[in-house]
Formats: C-alpha cells, sequence, structure tokens
C-alpha cells in the first residue's frame, strides 16, 4: 500500500509564518508608520492634548467597536447601535429631568439598551430574523421612540453629578477614554480567555458545526447582542453627559463608523475571526484620519470621501491577505 | 488511432496531501471509459480537473491532439467538455429549458424568446426519447428527471467529451435503464465518454476501458473491459485482502448501557457495554436522522435511558454531558470549526471541565492536551495553531474524534459515516481507535453505507430500510446477502450482488 506522502514544507511554511505575521500585525504597522509620519509632517498633532482629544473623539465608537467585534465574529451583524445611543440618552436625560436621581437615570438608559439588545438577538436566535433585518427594523423603531419620548425635542440636562462624568479627567485622561479603555482589557480578555468569546468565534465559523459540538448557539447569541445593548447604552449616557442633553438625532450614521472601525481592525463579515488588538487600532485609525483631516482643514465633504476611501482600502488589503493565506 | 483525451501525468496537491501523483491515460472517442477506484482514490479530483474547477499542478489534459489549460469551467466547456456531477448543477428555481439553454437562450429584439428556446429542447429531449416538460420548474422534477436535464445540456453544448461522476447513486432500477441506453447512444454518435462508479456490473455493462485509480495513483487501465476478471478489478482497487484493515477484536461485553426507545418509529434499539453496533441502510433509510435524534439535535419524543437513568438530551450540549457523543455525518458543515484551529476544535467542549474560577481558560493545557492528541491519533499537521479547514478530511476526522476522547465521562460514541472520503491510512487509525473506546466499556454505533465497513467492525448490525430499523443481525449472521435482503425494497435487488456495488447501494 502506498501512502501519501507529506509535502516536504519548510520553505512555504517559513514563508507562511511570515505571511501570517504580516495578517496578525499589518494594520498595527501601518498604523505605526502613519502615526510616525504625521508627528513629523502636520503641526500641533503630536501633543499630549491633541492625543487625548483624539481618543476622546472616538471614546463611544471605541466602546461600542468592542462589542460589535463579538457581534461580527459570530456572524451577525448590529445595525440600531446609533439609534440605541440616541435612546439612551435621552431617556437617561428625561429620568434625570423628573427624578433628580443620576442612578435611576442611568439605570433606566443601560436597561433600555439592555431590552433593545435582548430583543435584537432573540429575534435573530429563536425567531431566525436575519440579523440585518432584524436590527434594521429595531433601528428604525428606537429612533422612533427616541423622537416620541423626547417629542422631538432635545432633553436639556443640569444636574453636576451627571455632567461630571463627560469631563472628569483621572491623571490627565478624560473619564470616557479610560472607560473605552476598560472595555478594550475586559473584552479582550472575554474574547481571549473564556469559553464566551472562543464559542462566539465558533458559532461564526460554522453555527451548526458549533452546536453539535456542545455550544448553546441560541442563548449566546442572545448575551452577545444584550452586551451589545448595555454597552451601547452606556456609550449613549456618556455622550448625554459630554454634550449635556439627550438628542433624539445624536449619532445617525454610528452604526457604520462602528462597523467601519471593526473592518479595518481586521474583523471577517464572515465571522469567526476577531482580534481585539486589531479592533483598537481600526477604531485609533478612524479618529486619527478625521483628527488630521480637521487640523488640516479639509472641508467636512472630502472627509466623506476620504473615510470611505480608507475603509476600501482596508478591506481590499484584507482580501488580499485571505487569498495569499489560501495560495 | 490518436487518442480523443489523454491524462499525461496530471497531479494536483492540496496543503498536506498530493491528491493526485502523475495519472496518465488514454480515452477515445465512441467508447467508455470506466474509472474506478475507492473513497479518496481521486476520481472526482480527476474529473474536476477535467471539468476545469481544478488547475492541475503538473502533467497535461489532451483533447484531440491539443492540450488545454482550462482556467475555469467555462473554458472546459468551450473546449467541449461537459461533466455530469454527481451533485448536479442546476437552477431549481428555472425551467428544463433556461437550464438547458442557461447562457445561450436564443433572443428576439433583445428579449428571451420563450417559444424558440422551448421548441430547441423539446426537440433535443424528444431526440433523446425522454419526455419532459420543457416548461416544468428543475425544482418539482426528481433526481432522475434533472440528471436527463443535465445531459440534455452537456447534448446542447455539442460536448465531445462528457464525463458522468457516479451517475446512478440515487437512481432506480428503471431510471438507471433509461441512463444506460442514453449513454450508449452518446457512445455511437462518436462521443469520448468517461464513466465513474463503484458498481462493477455497471461497468461491465457499459464500458470498453476502464483505469483503476488508488490513492490518488493510477494502478492500471485495461484496454478491454470484458477481459478483465471481477477478482482482478477489486484487488486492483483495494490492493489488499478486503477485510484485514478492519482489524475485529473480539472483546468481553458489559450490561446493556443505552436503551433508545419511541425517539423515531420503529426504531427501538439497544447497545451493551463495549459493544460496537453498526447501522447499515440505503441512502435515506433514515440513519442520520435518528442518530441525530439521540443526540438531541433534533427534537423527538421518544427516550433515552443511560446506565439506567433517562437522559434529557433537549441539545447537544445537554447530550454531551450525559455522556452521548456525535461525530457528525457531514465533516464539513457539521463536524469542523472551519477558522478555528486544530487545537481549538479539539479543547471546544471538554474544557468547560477544567476552567479557572469557572470562567477562564488553561491555555497550556489545551496547548499540551492538543499536542497529545495529534501525536496519539497521528493528527499530520503542520502545526496545533493551523487552521483545520487546511487539514485533509481524515486528519479532520481524527480532530473531531480527539474532541470526543477528550471528554473524560464519554460512554456513547456516535459515529455517523466516520470514513467517508478519507484515505486509507486513516481509515485503519480510526478502526483502531474505535476498537479502544469499545473495550474500555463504551458503546460505540457506528453508521455506515460501506457494507464491508459495518461488517468488518460491528458486533451487531442493525440495518434500517424507509426510517425504521428493519432486523439486527449478531455478527456471525451479518452475511452480505442477510443485510441486503433486509436494507434493500424487495424489486431492485438485482443490481447489487457484490460488496463494492452494495457500498455504491448505499
Amino acid at each position: 500500500m502506498s501512502t501519501i506522502p507529506l509535502t516536504s514544507n519548510t520553505a512555504p511554511a517559513l514563508q507562511r509564518r511570515r505571511q501570517a505575521l504580516l495578517g496578525d500585525y499589518g494594520m498595527p504597522i501601518v498604523y505605526a508608520v502613519l502615526f510616525g509620519v504625521l508627528s513629523v509632517t502636520v503641526e500641533n498633532f503630536f501633543s499630549l492634548a491633541n492625543v487625548l482629544g483624539l481618543m476622546l473623539s472616538v471614546a463611544q465608537i471605541g466602546m461600542v467597536a468592542c462589542t460589535m467585534m463579538l457581534c461580527l465574529a459570530s456572524r451577525d451583524f448590529d445595525l440600531s447601535v446609533g439609534s440605541t445611543i440616541a435612546f439612551a440618552g435621552v431617556l437617561g436625560a428625561i429620568v434625570l429631568e423628573r427624578s433628580g436621581s443620576v442612578g435611576l437615570a442611568v439605570t433606566a438608559g443601560l436597561g433600555a439598551g439592555a431590552i433593545i439588545g435582548a430583543a435584537n438577538g432573540a429575534l435573530i436566535a429563536y425567531l431566525r430574523v436575519n440579523a440585518l433585518i432584524a436590527t434594521l427594523a429595531t433601528m428604525l423603531m428606537v429612533r422612533g421612540l427616541a423622537f416620541i419620548v423626547s417629542q422631538g425635542q432635545a432633553v436639556g440636562i443640569a444636574n453636576e453629578t451627571f455632567i461630571s462624568f463627560g469631563d472628569t479627567r483621572l491623571a490627565g485622561i478624560p473619564l470616557p477614554v479610560l472607560v473605552t479603555g476598560a472595555c478594550f482589557v475586559v473584552f479582550g480578555v472575554l474574547l481571549n480567555h473564556t469559553v464566551f468569546g472562543r464559542n462566539t468565534l465558533a458559532i461564526g465559523g460554522n453555527p451548526e458545526a458549533a452546536r453539535l459540538a456542545g455550544v448553546k448557539v441560541e442563548r449566546l447569541r442572545v448575551i452577545i447582542f444584550l452586551l451589545q445593548g448595555l454597552v451601547t447604552a452606556m456609550a449613549g449616557l456618556i455622550l448625554a453627559s459630554r454634550i449635556t442633553s439627550g438628542q433624539p438625532n445624536a449619532a445617525q450614521g454610528f452604526e457604520l463608523d462602528v462597523i467601519s472601525a471593526c473592518v479595518l481592525g481586521g474583523v471577517s463579515l464572515q465571522g469567526g475571526n476577531a482580534r481585539i488588538f486589531g479592533v483598537l487600532v481600526g477604531v485609533l485609525i478612524m479618529g486619527t484620519v478625521e483628527n488630521v483631516m480637521n487640523l488640516l482643514d479639509v472641508d467636512a465633504f472630502y472627509q466623506y470621501l476620504m473615510r470611505g476611501l480608507i475603509l476600501l482600502a482596508a478591506v481590499l488589503l484584507d482580501q488580499l491577505k485571505a487569498r495569499g493565506g489560501r495560495g | 488511432m490518436a487518442p480523443d483525451l489523454r491524462f499525461d501525468d496530471v497531479s494536483k496537491r492540496f496543503p498536506g496531501v498530493v491528491a493526485l501523483g502523475g495519472v496518465s491515460f488514454e480515452a477515445h472517442a465512441g467508447a467508455v471509459h470506466g474509472l474506478l477506484g475507492e473513497n479518496g482514490a481521486a476520481k472526482s479530483t480527476l474529473v474536476k480537473i477535467l471539468g476545469g474547477q481544478y488547475r492541475p499542478d503538473g502533467g497535461s489534459l489532451q483533447i484531440g491532439g491539443r492540450e488545454c489549460h482550462f482556467h475555469s469551467a467555462a473554458d472546459a466547456i468551450a473546449s467541449g467538455v461537459a461533466i455530469i456531477h454527481q451533485e448536479l448543477q442546476y437552477v431549481s428555481e428555472l425551467t428544463v429549458a433556461e437550464n438547458v439553454l442557461l447562457g445561450r437562450l436564443p433572443t428576439r429584439f433583445g428579449f428571451v424568446d420563450r417559444a424558440a428556446a422551448q421548441r430547441l429542447v423539446v426537440e433535443r429531449l424528444t431526440a433523446m426519447g425522454v419526455d419532459l416538460d420543457p416548461g416544468a420548474h428543475l425544482k418539482d422534477l426528481s433526481i432522475a428527471q434533472r440528471q436527463m436535464v443535465e445531459i440534455c445540456k452537456a447534448v446542447m453544448q455539442d460536448a465531445q467529451v462528457i464525463a458522468f461522476d457516479e451517475p446512478t447513486s440515487s437512481l432506480s432500477h428503471k431510471e438507471t435503464e433509461i441512463l444506460f441506453r442514453l449513454v450508449k447512444e452518446l457512445r455511437a454518435d462518436g462521443r469520448t465518454l468517461i464513466y465513474i462508479s463503484h458498481r462493477l456490473e455497471e461497468l461491465y455493462a457499459l464500458c470498453d476501458a476502464c483505469t483503476v485509480l488508488r490513492d490518488g495513483r493510477k494502478i492500471v487501465t485495461h484496454p478491454v473491459m470484458a477481459e478483465v476478471p471481477r477478482e482482478r478489478l477489486i484487488s486492483d482497487m483495494v490492493g489488499r485482502e478486503l477485510s484485514d484493515i478492519y482489524d475485529y477484536r473480539p472483546r468481553p461485553m458489559g450490561e446493556t448501557r443505552l436503551h433508545v426507545q419511541g425517539v423515531a418509529d420503529g426504531c427501538d434499539f439497544t447497545v451493551q457495554a463495549g459493544e460496537i453496533l453498526g447501522f447499515f441502510g440505503l441512502i435515506g433509510a433514515g440513519r442520520s436522522e435518528l442518530m441525530r435524534k439521540v443526540y438531541g439535535a433534533d427534537r423527538h419524543a421518544g427516550s433515552v435511558m443511560l446506565d439506567g437513568a433517562q437522559v434529557a438530551a433537549t441539545d447537544p450540549a445537554a447530550a454531551i454531558a450525559a455522556g452521548i457523543v456525535l461525530c457528525p455525518e457531514d465533516r464539513q458543515e457539521q463536524g469542523i470549526l472551519p477558522t478555528a484551529s486544530v487545537a481549538e476544535n479539539i479543547n471546544i467542549s471538554c474544557r468547560r471541565n477544567e476552567l479557572l474560577g469557572g470562567l477562564f481558560l488553561r491555555h497550556r493545557q489545551e496547548a499540551m492536551r492538543a499536542d497529545d492528541f495529534i501525536k496519539r491519533l497521528h493528527i499530520k499537521t503542520p502545526h496545533r495553531d493551523q487552521e483545520i479547514r487546511l487539514l485533509s478530511g481524515g486528519n479532520q476526522q481524527k480532530a473531531i474524534l480527539a474532541r470526543w476522547l477528550a471528554e473524560p465521562d464519554m460512554k456513547v460514541l456516535i459515529l455517523d459515516e466516520p470514513t467517508r472520503g478519507i484515505d486509507v491510512g486513516a481509515k485503519n487509525d480510526i478502526y483502531n481507535i474505535i476498537h479502544e473506546v469499545a473495550a474500555r466499556g463504551c458503546c460505540v454505533i457506528v453508521v455506515s453505507s460501506e457494507l464491508p465497513e459495518v461488517l468488518g467492525i460491528a458486533d451487531r448490525v442493525a440495518v434500517m430500510r424507509d426510517g425504521r430499523i428493519a432486523g439486527t443481525l449478531a455478527r456471525a449472521d451479518a452475511t452480505e446477502t442477510a443485510v441486503l435482503s433486509l436494507a434493500l425494497p424487495d424489486s431492485t435487488s438485482d443490481l447489487t450482488s457484490d460488496p463494492i456495488s452494495a457500498r455504491r447501494a448505499a
């Protein structure tokens, strides 16, 4: 009997390792180079104040990108985050106005987020509605709710304690940036060091195989979306605190920014693949590009163009990588 | 006479394995050339190269003396090659006429000319002696009728080289006869035909010449089929005595551990400690469905008792917790987590028992376990962190087995088609694992369509027919004839009288 020989593969293995290295660290390297070049070429870019400002500008995107990463990793999608931010902010502001209790306001906002998230999850996991459609529907409904409860008007916030969430600094770092950092740590650990994270990747890779391997797929989906709703509501409350009002039309198009950041960070829309470090870099790239264009006084109209081009470039890079990997 | 189709030293590699190692043979116009070999012999790989779906890594393909380099299936079609695939490739929402003429529909003023299309197709179908409504949607037709549509399409494309990849696997006896007539007509028409089948009877009835493949290599080409004795073909294909790879070892059996009752109509069975129970039946006999229910993957109203206790298997997670595990039939779609590493695929289930503080993974332990299984089960992978989708089928199957062997409390191991599409070496490894698991006192259930496999490893054989267990035979009574007479509907037992054709029938 002739056995099938393994291909001898010392040289290709080395090449593959180099490719994998490039795959894992490609975007971070691109970002490091970009950062270096901008520090030298763009006036006022390389200063603590500017870099902190940059981070603050992407704090909300960063938080939500952490949970969006889990969503995408499990081969799902969430379009409702922008509406949830607005609704949580408006609801928090109204409860604060009526009750004067910060605790109650935060609870109401987070509770609303959790309910929206769990509803998304249940629609997708148990009623098997396509994630795109389900969250498109909740996106519209939640935005509508934000307008209904606020009667279309911004709800002002006067409570000092609540406002201090947005502008407190610890060791010189704004609180929202610290919260975002904490999110990256927590969700990084969840993704890489817990069954929850591993199973999330498993159901993204192949849901049926994951189920037969003992993963409770439906329950896991609901938990992922619930976390997404919770974190998004937190981002909404922080935004409300920063702008001292609950705005029913806040964060329009926010969902696309978050998904862009994830894709920039190498999260595959096919599921089964995600790296927290990549998402962090994706968020930073988004923030940096916007920051630099503002510093250079680039017309807002052209900023849209640039952001689209960068997203496209990142996706093409990713495909090139995938093709290389497949050989 | 110049060969009309010539494979010259064609080779094809996939990550980790050489699928096809330099195969050469010729086929002639006006003749049917049979292609034989076991599962994993690379017959389908060869056909996919002919059809432009794969590009060979070495060697060349010549049609009518001209070298062909196909970059796509379209290239192959343009060069007059048509493949009738095992899994037919049609658009189920379109009509017969639209499918036949897909890509070349006649138009009038830029619009599809339905009347002309139907006329063209009816003409051809009538010439073929097939009675089909050209306006019927493919989704409403039987598999045999869809196959006729594919053949009609090949003829309309004026394909001079037509390859049939196991065309009779889902056909009834009568449908097979119609297919045979068509193949013979195409031969009389002077076309070059390649015919892949496991059924020796068919090959003798149809083929003028044949080539035997084994493990990706050509073993022999017989220019005159009729002169080759059947025993010779079998030994060419298998390369050894049929029985020795199973390595059956009788072992002591304990009390009955598993009772399955009322899960599906007429499907009650029991398994003893240390027993290997084989499940045999034709396609659609309901074996996989039954196993999925026992595993909790599909709902049922029956009862599964293990060691005297009711198993509340409402989902696979519960079944696993109770000690019942399943290696599913379709490895690609239901078994592997394709984008995860080999280590991850092994650890996905058993890690729940060793979490740090009930929450955190123990990476070092998982890596050691993965390396241990990679070594013990001879899983061929460059590294435990290799994505599992890049491994060959046999090695993927071993990784899934490792996933369950890692379960400390495994009591019932269900294997659905454990060796489908796996090369001979890996098969032997898997049979060894099965015996070891049984020797530990576990219940092992092996569902297989390969009759020799079932007879080779099982202590007892349950035979299913039409969703019910038609009978259960002890190893001593489980002869091919006995098993087949239980498995086959009464009328069509004539095509299947040898072990090789039996595995096709299943």
